[in-house]
């Protein structure tokens, strides 16, 4: 649904008042020498409620208003209301393609502010998990991202490797996309000993898929014309609009929080950050491409380092992790542990933290306040989405309308990750 | 003997009501509106991908335009900010025209129970099938179409003439 509005004396034309938007679009709007157009928050592909508001000039866009809230949730609000543990639960929720990050995040804000030690067996299944939600998250960016340019195919098989990834958080959890499998304290339960076969096969075939998507993509002149050149960010730009992740490195800025602030123990893998070199379209996908293989890469040493990875899969500090399941026949401690854990919950100090990781799209980070007691006094995310969205002004400018549906697929937004 | 009976052979005349050959042909073709709003919507993709294939169902057109569809499927939380929308859609829909609440946000608020979620998008649309679900697998969602076929199969004419045109 698209509906024109032309600046006229008739008030009923429009349901707001042309004034209102005096200094945000330019002059020219005012008198009817450019029109205005609004696109969305329904429309095929603005990756789901984003609304924008365009100004144009022909074709060309003079200028881009993007609208956000139409999927704004009050997760953060109702965090404050739930023990830290239930918060988990909601974090699935903000960005929808990558729920183990935002699990991460918000396990990992707790962990610090509680002193709480993951063990090293956690840690390496964590990452195993953080970079197949990378790829879960790049398949369906991918697949998307190629339909909105006309190409069907890539979809399809997109979703078919999306697929088996989803199998194995499924297996991991019982969920194939909410997991919240990774909670305060470590994981929800060990992995099961179908997992690391399954994960074994995938991985034995999935660098030839990104091959075939590639061959499909990369080199296709159609696909070249309507990225190359397009949405170019300069470094500095995408510095100061606070854009993080693929679109930060497809603008040459090496800044990867894997390297630059290792967590979860990312220092000890052996992996690539591709860079892009003119901050295009083109660009960008093409760092996310290789972003997967480097997921793989991190993956299969992930899976090397498991066998030898010492401790449990949560930490042993039972006021903040319930017992094993075993102990509660034989230990009343253990049961008086998971009655506390269960209905109360555990209470984190009145002081605050800042975490932040790197989800598919770039930096999600969780700021954390404590009250004294079993609930949080607020949390908020910081997430990249939102970055992203705001710099579609700057992006997009210049450009024709068709190249807006392209720049929206290659910053990879999630309106969920937006307006939470 | 003419076409219509080479083709036939010795099947004769099939005799049906005009109320069967209607719904039969309705839900054969229905096309949902390309419409997604949340987490349930990333699940409603892939049940039209490769692996659950929504169109054996003859649903795999989506359409962009509310006019072009018969199908709303609300996958996803819907905002207060959002709900005017989703209603201006529905109004859009020609007759008939179908709604599927998927998931348990857009059925009953989910586990939003705050200042920014409708509870239930049944308060702005009248809903034909609720898919329970957090967000509910393809499977889930193959069912509630199924249900809803299986619905439209038992339309009544009196049924089209009390429907708001």
């Amino acid at each position: 649904m698209s509906m024109m509005t032309r600046p006229t004396d008739d008030a009923t034309s429009w349901e707001g008042q042309v004034e209102e938007l005096r200094g945000l679009v330019s002059d020219r709007a005012l008198t009817g020498e450019t029109i205005l157009l609004n696109m969305g928050p329904h429309h095929p592909s603005t990756h789901g409620v984003l609304r924008v508001l365009l100004e144009l000039d022909g074709e060309e866009i003079v200028t881009c208003l993007p609208d956000v809230g139409y999927l704004h949730t009050g997760i953060e609000k109702n965090i404050e209301s739930k023990t830290y543990e239930k918060g988990v639960t909601l974090t699935d929720r903000i960005d929808y393609l990558a729920p183990m990050s935002n699990n991460t995040a918000f396990s990992m804000a707790i962990e610090k502010l509680a002193g709480l030690e993951v063990p090293e067996r956690a840690q390496v299944i964590r990452v195993i998990c953080l970079e197949l939600t990378r790829l879960n998250s790049h398949l369906v960016w991918l697949g998307t991202h190629a339909l909105d340019l006309g190409a069907m195919s890539v979809f399809l098989y997109a979703f078919r490797e999306r697929e088996v990834i989803l199998d194995m958080f499924e297996m991991l959890s019982g969920q194939r996309m909410m997991t919240s499998y990774i909670r305060p304290g470590g994981l929800w339960r060990d992995i099961v000993p179908e997992f690391l076969p399954a994960l074994e096969n995938f991985l034995s075939y999935f660098p030839r898929k990104v091959d075939d998507y590639e061959g499909l993509l990369t080199n296709n002149p159609i696909f070249i014309d309507r990225t190359q050149g397009i949405g170019v960010v300069e470094p500095e730009d995408a510095l100061a609009w606070g854009m993080s992740g693929p679109c930060l490195r497809g603008s040459g800025v090496n800044w990867d929080i894997r390297k630059a602030m290792p967590y979860m123990g990312y220092e000890q893998y052996d992996f690539d950050v591709p860079l892009g070199e003119h901050g295009d379209v083109y660009d960008r996908y093409m760092v996310r491409m290789e972003e997967m293989r480097q997921s793989v890469r991190i993956i299969q040493q992930a899976i090397k380092k498991l066998e030898k990875a010492p401790g449990g899969f949560r930490a042993d500090n039972r006021k903040f992790v319930p017992p094993p399941r075993a102990e509660l026949g034989r230990s009343m401690e253990a049961v008086i542990h998971h009655f506390k854990l269960w209905t109360e919950g555990f209470s984190l100090p009145d002081e605050e933290v800042y975490v932040g990781i790197e989800s598919p799209r770039g930096e999600i980070g969780c700021y954390l306040h404590g009250t004294g007691g079993n609930k949080p006094r607020r949390v908020r995310f910081k997430t990249p989405s939102f970055m992203h969205i705001s710099s579609l002004g700057l992006v997009s400018q210049g450009h024709m309308i068709a190249d807006l549906v392209a720049i929206i697929g290659s910053v990879d937004i999630v309106l969920g990750d937006s307006d939470r | 003997m003419g076409v219509v009976g080479s083709k036939l052979g010795n099947l004769g005349v099939v005799t049906t009501t005009l109320e069967t050959a209607v719904n039969w042909g309705r839900t054969g073709a229905m096309w949902p509106l390309l419409f997604g709003l949340a987490c349930c919507a990333i699940e409603m993709m892939s049940t039209q991908a490769s692996n659950y294939d929504l169109s054996r169902f003859g649903m795999e057109l989506n359409r962009a335009s509310p006019r072009q569809s018969d199908l709303m499927i609300v996958a996803g939380r819907v905002t207060r900010k959002m709900a005017p929308v989703v209603r201006q859609l529905y109004d859009q829909m020609a007759s008939p025209r179908y709604v599927i609440s998927m998931g348990d946000c857009a059925s009953c608020g989910g586990v939003y129970n705050n200042y920014a979620i409708v509870q239930g998008v049944d308060e702005i649309i009248p809903v034909d099938v609720y898919v329970a679900g957090c967000p509910p697998r393809p499977e889930q969602l193959i069912h509630g179409i199924i249900t809803l076929h299986e619905k439209v199969k038992g339309e009544r004419f009196a049924d089209w003439l009390t429907e708001e045109a």
